[in-house]
């Protein structure tokens, strides 16, 4: 049995832009019907078909999970990525017409806590938008810690101010302020939970000073998803469908692979879940490895590769697909 | 006849010094010479931030050797029932970054863990070693009373009066392992009873 | 129309029967001659009609009287049902699943009717009508576990996701083949399954996790399993065995087609949409010899199964003091001719 995810037809209701970077898309079911329902911290994929190419993304959902007549996600410009932020803020219209995954949960809260501490850094604020609605109706006990740029670029900073008050404290790089972690860190009740999303040096951060500091690792709790990266065009071998395929810049190894017509299971399309991991039949050349799924040491095997963010360079790569 | 050992059986290890802020343990009888032991692979100061709670047994041995390694607090008890209350209080008012060490007995080991658990605390971040008895706390399915102390198999439940197999099938919610009535059958097959837990 | 429901009994005068129909759909769980285990999973699609898979929940002539064993089981012990605190959310979600599949598999027996968070629910062979708000326990009678298993056939865990593992946090068990939800629960996967012999070491437990936290939403997942029961009793627990246990002393050659029943559980596994964790319904159907080897294929197959089942199983599945009787009388049954391919009668 393939383990993917059902599809869901949806039409663009509202495209907002939120600040300089950041604009947020509105999804409602083609049939009228409400959504699936899901849970605080769950994604979707969305399927972009942009010409000739077919990029697939993650994006956590960020509206209530207590409201299911649409779903919303925030994209944040990339102006240096492979195209798939771009082409979501130029060309997604209201009314468009388009395709997005079930939701999946790989960021889900722990809800054993006897209090939830999130700390958020930029566009990592999403998964907490609906994780925060979900707790503030249960009446759970939460704690948001939010750093951004500037106050400009903090994105819904003020509706989280206002829903939620002095749970919510913000850091400013451009004041200078910053989390005092550790003193954080060391003042939490007992049966505390962490979460972190935000860029990856924030997330490594967390977990090292949490991992100190004797926070257990069941505590802390990271969403991870890498964006695949550009990178030098190569050529793959696919043993198993007998394919010959060449993955460009801006292709992600899995996209080439589907747009060869060959499937491989995904859920996140971030390196995180590990659906796709796929075996080095051989090779002579160098991996780029960009996913958390796979440990230290298959990465220095060669044996394995996460096609949804890794990349190789190098004269031949052979692949059981 | 014990039945072959099975995956919900707990596994204990060696103490090991871990990364926090503050250090409890909880110890009885010989569980002092594990932490004993553990202080030699300790870095300096460790027990600066430690409290030990240790249950000397009748023999009153080896609390000397826990003095020794100058915790900021040692607590001795006459037994577990008579720590609880603390060991409660302690637990109600840490912080993360508190780190819990269970050595002795598998009685006291599960009796403690079950304490921990119901404040937050992951069994898989407890430190666990197990030092002296074998003794069971055995939980009868049957009446669901809790007999202490079974050394043998199969073992009569101290409550409902039922001959029981223990099983190694452990919760550690109940802190126990199971007893299933042995002769549920046919209760005139009356099977040797042997000691087998000591 | 609708189904006409039996009134029969599972202790005591043990008046429990199956309908002719009813033998035809009953989920014969062996596909071939023998059996050993296997992780049998598959997606959860409905089936063809007439069978217990025509619907994803399966409701037949036996609720009413299985929804009166329960409610005996759970004034006796009350300890069978149980849910951690921090899985109340996913006992909403399993009340919105039962609810909306019982409502839309038999609409002439149960009706749902939603505005926003306030919810009706009729149901109209236990003579049930609420009102009450979703997501706040204190408008229903007992909490949203508790309240839509007391009305749905089968047992229930709710099994929450963390770290990588699946841990036993909730359930109604009343109908449970020998093991005690009182005492499991809060164990991970592999620890409630650690009494199971020889799965362990063949990997099975292992894939069979992976497989089951990977498990999403609107993709549910079945297998069967199965057991023998000594009179149709609902509730074999270990809390009880002393009191049924010494059924199967009872078991003579000329009693095994009244006496022994064939006991399959259809399990299915569901993720929950709110808490993100999986509900595994456990749903028993018995059937006893008499009413099993009207079917000949059947018969045969059975015979031989029991007969060269691992002593190890029959162990475990507690057949050990009446298999030679089972197998001599079911013997006589078997003419050693072939069997065809697959679960269904010829």
């Amino acid at each position: 049995m393939s383990t993917g995810t059902t599809k869901l037809d949806v039409v663009v209701s509202d495209v907002v832009p939120v600040n300089d970077l950041v604009t947020r898309f509105h999804f409602r079911r083609r049939d009228g019907q409400l959504l699936p329902t899901f849970s605080g911290g769950a994604h979707v994929v969305v399927e972009m078909r942009d010409g000739e190419r077919t990029r697939l993304n993650p994006y956590s959902l960020m509206g209530s999970p207590l409201d299911t007549r649409e779903y919303t996600i925030s994209v944040r410009r990339d102006d240096v990525g492979r195209g798939g932020s771009l082409f979501m803020h130029r060309s997604v219209k209201p009314g468009m017409e388009m395709v997005v995954s079930y939701p999946v949960n790989l960021f889900s809260l722990d809800l054993r806590a006897k209090k939830h501490l999130m700390l958020a850094g930029g566009i990592g604020i999403t998964p907490f938008m609906a994780q925060t609605a979900q707790l503030a109706a249960e009446g759970g006990n939460f704690e948001l810690h939010y750093t951004c740029r500037t106050a400009s670029l903090g994105t819904y900073a003020d509706v989280l101010r206002e829903r939620y008050d002095r749970r919510v404290r913000l850091y400013h790089d451009d004041l200078e302020e910053r989390i005092e972690l550790d003193r954080l860190l060391s003042t939490q009740p007992l049966g505390t939970h962490l979460y972190v999303c935000g860029p990856a040096g924030m997330i490594n951060w967390v977990r090292d000073r949490a991992a100190s500091l004797g926070w257990p690792a069941e505590t802390v709790h990271f969403e991870h998803f890498a964006a695949p990266q550009p990178g030098l065009p190569f050529d793959v071998r696919l043993a198993v469908s007998g394919k010959s395929i060449r993955v460009d810049e801006q292709q992600s190894l899995l996209e080439a692979i589907e747009a060869a017509g060959v499937d491989p299971p995904y859920l996140c399309r971030g390196g995180v879940c590990g659906q796709c991991e796929t075996n080095v039949i051989s090779c002579d050349g160098k991996f780029i490895h960009n996913d958390h799924w796979l440990s230290e040491e298959e990465h220095r095997s060669g044996k394995k590769i996460m096609p949804c963010v890794s990349r190789f360079e190098g004269r031949s790569l052979v692949l059981e697909r | 006849m014990a039945a072959k050992s099975i995956i919900s059986r707990p596994v204990y290890g060696t103490l090991s010094p871990q990364p926090g802020k503050h250090h409890l343990f909880i110890a009885d009888a010989e569980g002092a010479l594990a932490i004993a032991e553990m202080a030699g692979r300790a870095p300096p100061g460790f027990f600066d931030d430690a409290e030990i709670v240790f249950i000397p047994g009748l023999d009153g041995k080896h609390a000397v050797a826990l003095e020794a390694l100058k915790p900021a607090q040692l607590h001795l008890a006459p037994s577990f029932a008579s720590l609880l209350p603390r060991l409660r209080q302690t637990l109600a008012n840490a912080h993360m970054g508190l780190r819990v060490y269970l050595a002795g007995t598998e009685g006291l080991i599960g009796q403690a863990m079950q304490v921990a658990l119901e404040a937050g605390i992951d069994h898989t971040s407890i430190q666990t070693e197990h030092r002296g008895s074998l003794a069971r706390r055995m939980q009868c399915v049957h009446c669901k009373g809790i007999t202490e102390n079974v050394t043998t198999q199969p073992a009569t439940c101290a409550h409902c009066g039922l001959l029981l197999l223990v099983r190694d099938h452990y919760s550690r919610r109940i802190a126990a392992f199971q007893g299933v009535c042995i002769n549920a059958e046919d209760r005139s097959e009356i099977p040797p009873m042997e000691e087998i837990f000591r | 129309m609708g189904i006409t429901f039996r009134k029969e009994t599972f202790r005591d005068d043990f008046t429990f029967k199956n309908s002719p129909e009813h033998i035809r759909r009953f989920p014969f769980p062996f596909h071939e001659d023998a059996y050993m285990y296997a992780v049998n999973i598959e997606p959860h699609v409905v089936g063809p009609r007439g069978s217990v898979l025509e619907n994803l929940i399966d409701v037949d002539e036996h609720y009413v009287a299985e929804m009166q064993d329960r409610a005996l089981v759970l004034a006796e012990d009350p300890l069978r049902c149980q849910s951690l605190p921090h899985m109340t959310l996913a006992g909403w979600d399993l009340l919105e699943l039962l609810m909306e599949q019982q409502a839309l598999g038999y609409p002439e027996h149960f009706t749902l009717t939603r505005d926003g968070d306030r919810w009706r629910w009729i149901n109209r062979p236990l003579g049930i009508d609420d009102t009450f708000t979703f997501g706040d326990t204190s408008t229903l009678p007992y909490g949203p576990m508790e309240y839509i298993t007391r009305q749905s056939q089968g047992d229930f865990c709710i099994l929450d996701q963390r770290d990588g593992n699946l841990w036993m946090d909730a359930g109604m068990v009343t109908t449970q083949a020998d093991w005690s939800l009182d005492f499991d629960i809060g164990m991970n996967f592999f620890e409630w399954h650690a009494p199971v012999p020889l799965a362990h070491e063949k990997g099975i437990f292992v894939r069979a996790l992976k497989f089951l936290t990977n498990i999403q939403q609107g993709k549910p997942a079945r297998r069967l399993n199965w057991t023998m029961t000594i009179n149709p009793r609902l509730d074999t627990s270990p809390e009880n065995y002393h009191k049924w246990g010494p059924d199967r002393a009872t078991v003579t050659p000329d009693n095994v087609g009244d006496k022994v029943h064939l006991r399959v559980e259809l399990q299915s596994f569901w993720r929950l949409p709110r808490s993100n964790g999986i509900v595994f319904p456990i749903r028993c159907y018995l059937i006893k010899m008499d009413e099993l080897v009207t079917q000949p294929k059947w018969a045969r197959r059975l015979h031989r199964v029991i007969r060269d089942l691992p002593d190890e199983l029959a162990n475990y599945k507690g057949l050990t003091r009446y298999r030679p009787a089972l197998v001599e009388w079911l013997s006589k049954l078997d003419d050693g001719s072939p069997t065809s391919p697959g679960f269904g009668p010829d």
